[in-house]
């Protein structure tokens, strides 16, 4: 316990200093792939849903949210909402259909969902086309605070984010958590006991949503754009990779795996391909020798020393 | 209600009211194969009743066909006066008729306390508050704590599933079961894959908990079947063969030959 709250102040104190030493742009965007990654492990991690287009809903709340922005003056807070509220009432859509399936055919239908999103938003009049949606503006939080400073800015994604940590973290520890990780381990038993898994794995699915949108919007809020790219397949196969080198089912592991895939990213920009060829290596190294993901071995190493030491 | 009492006295075979569960003309065709054919079934209320026969006589797929796992290709199920023939699992589940499965079906991730939790969830009426914390939950720790003590599970609570023995598992399974507190519990070869020393603690587990209620049980262990069952329903080839005390049906010369070689172990 003491452990625990050291562990956080560090993490605390490293959080607010770290724009005074990196470029606040980069650590906004691993804070976006935070969010984002929370949105999937709640699904693959908790509910045991495998979604194969998750970028549908990160990409069209950034549309949605950028659009807000633009054409409403709404203050930052609620375009933000507007983009979340607008890809929970998707993902609704997309859960009714697809989890009439399981396993592999509902990633198969998400994919096909996903491609058909990409293809409204590229042909849509609002979103720009090819060219995407430009210089979206970043209006006053609550309408009063001015946030168009990157150093600032930064300070609110980070609210943002230990905000949607913790709604994450509020749901899968909560009733309703506990049956979705029930869900995960045998949704037949769960059935057998009352329950309705369907409604269960739709409610998750619209808070995944949710979540996803919100991690997008703010991405278009850093960016101050939106384009194609964050509706694309790439998006969706990069927070699958996040999850699975962090660790799948642990709290932590796609946080950190966000971390490592955007830092990543960033130190191979300018090798052009060999960000991605370093992606698939990293997946492979994964799925062979580290199932358990970075945070996953981490803690059964941690386990063992424990266990030695007790003994 | 009435009205249906009325019909059921005419019938030569049955007073309606002393069965929890009936089945009439239950069928169930995979493809063009007959996995259960025509089966009548009364489960007498408050009684232990045994479905045995050979390895694929349809047993488990008549079970599957009882609990709502599967749909019935022809006949009526009724329970309770009730006719469940067209409900799903879980509300079946909610009318007091729960079972096990064949296959452990724990949830390994969860400590043996939330596997149990989960189940008295099934009442509480908390299950999609996702925005509240485990606390809201707290209230059914203790009920869940005494269905573990009661399987003999106390000392594990805090262990996940995977973690426990096989025979500790199925324990865990009857406990999870029995926090619906059922009018009828059906058990799929609860002692399947178990040890001497584990069929035994099972045994007196499921007379106890069969107490106050009604238990239909596949099983496979005739030994089990003649200590703890009331009434034997054999099944062939997705048949009735014939149906009696254990004394009527072990020496029933048709039972005889349809277990030759037919049981596979024990
Ligand atoms: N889903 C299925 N599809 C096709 N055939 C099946 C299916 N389930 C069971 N069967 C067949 O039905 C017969 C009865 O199976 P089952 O009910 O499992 O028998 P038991 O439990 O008595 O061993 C077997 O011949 C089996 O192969
Ligand atoms: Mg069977």
């Amino acid at each position: 316990m003491m452990t625990r709250i050291l562990l956080l102040g560090v993490l605390a104190v490293l959080l607010i200093a770290a724009p005074f030493f990196a470029y606040p742009v980069t650590l906004m965007t691993i804070l976006c792939f935070v969010i984002f990654a929370c949105s999937f492990n709640l699904l693959l991690g908790y509910t045991g849903l495998l979604c194969f287009g998750h970028a549908m809903f990160f990409g069209s709340a950034a549309y949605v949210t950028g659009y807000l922005l633009k054409t409403t003056g709404l203050s930052l807070e609620l375009a933000l909402l507007g983009g979340a509220g607008a890809t929970a009432l998707l993902g609704l859509f997309v859960g009714l259909i697809a989890l009439r399936r399981s396993g592999i055919q509902f990633a198969m239908i998400t994919f096909a969902i996903a491609q058909f999103v990409y293809f409204l938003l590229l042909r849509a009049p609002f979103t720009g086309g090819e060219d995407g949606m430009q210089s979206i503006p970043r209006s006053a939080l609550f309408g009063v605070f001015d946030i168009s400073s990157s150093f600032t800015f930064y300070y609110v994604v980070l609210g943002i984010t230990v905000l949607s940590v913790w709604f994450f973290y509020r749901i899968v520890h909560s009733p309703f958590g506990e049956v979705l990780k029930a869900i995960r381990d045998n949704d037949q038993r769960v059935e057998s006991l009352g329950f309705k898994p369907e409604r269960f794995k739709l409610v998750a699915f619209v808070l995944s949503a949710a979540l996803a949108g919100l991690a997008g919007g703010l991405k278009a809020t850093v960016f101050q754009f939106a384009t194609l790219t964050d509706v694309s397949f790439p998006i969706s196969s990069e927070v699958i990779l996040m999850t699975l080198l962090g660790g799948l089912g642990t709290l932590s592991g796609p946080i950190v795996g966000a971390g490592i895939i955007i830092l990543l990213n960033d130190y191979l920009a300018d090798f052009g391909e060999w960000a991605l060829i370093a992606q698939g290596v990293i997946l492979l190294l994964v799925i062979m020798f580290f199932r358990r993901g970075v945070v996953g071995e981490l803690d059964r190493v941690l386990r063992k020393i424990r266990a030695r030491r007790a003994s | 209600m009435s009205e249906t009492l009325s019909l059921d006295e005419r019938r030569p075979d049955a007073d309606a009211s002393a069965y929890a569960l009936t089945a009439r003309g239950l069928t169930k065709q995979f493809g063009g194969f007959h996995a259960v054919k025509n089966v009548d079934l009364s489960i007498r209320r408050g009684s232990i009743h045994a479905l045995i026969g050979p390895n694929g006589a349809g047993k488990t797929t008549c079970f599957n066909l009882l609990t709502k796992t599967l749909t019935p290709t022809a006949g009526t199920i009724t329970f309770e006066g009730r006719d469940i023939t067209g409900m799903r699992a879980a509300d079946v589940a909610r009318l007091g008729l729960v079972r096990s499965f064949q296959i452990s079906a724990t949830f390994p991730h969860l400590t043996a306390l939330e596997n149990v939790r989960v189940a008295l969830q099934s009442a509480y009426g908390k299950a999609f508050h996702f925005w509240r914390s485990l606390s809201a939950v707290e209230p059914l720790n203790a009920r869940a704590e005494e269905l573990l003590d009661r399987v003999g599970l106390a000392q594990s609570r805090n262990l996940t599933a995977a973690e426990l023995s096989y025979g500790k598992k199925r324990a865990l399974e009857i406990a999870t079961t029995l926090a619906l507190d059922p009018q009828i519990m059906l058990l799929d070869e609860p002692t399947a894959g178990m040890g001497h020393e584990d069929i035994e603690p099972i045994t007196e587990l499921i007379r106890e908990a069969a107490k106050g209620r009604t238990v239909l049980i596949v099983e496979h262990n005739l030994s089990v079947v003649s200590t703890l069952c009331d009434r034997i329903t054999v099944l062939q080839h997705g048949q009735l063969l014939t149906e009696g005390s254990y004394a009527e049906v072990s020496s029933n010369p048709d039972v005889i030959t349809a277990y030759m070689g037919g049981v596979d172990d024990d």
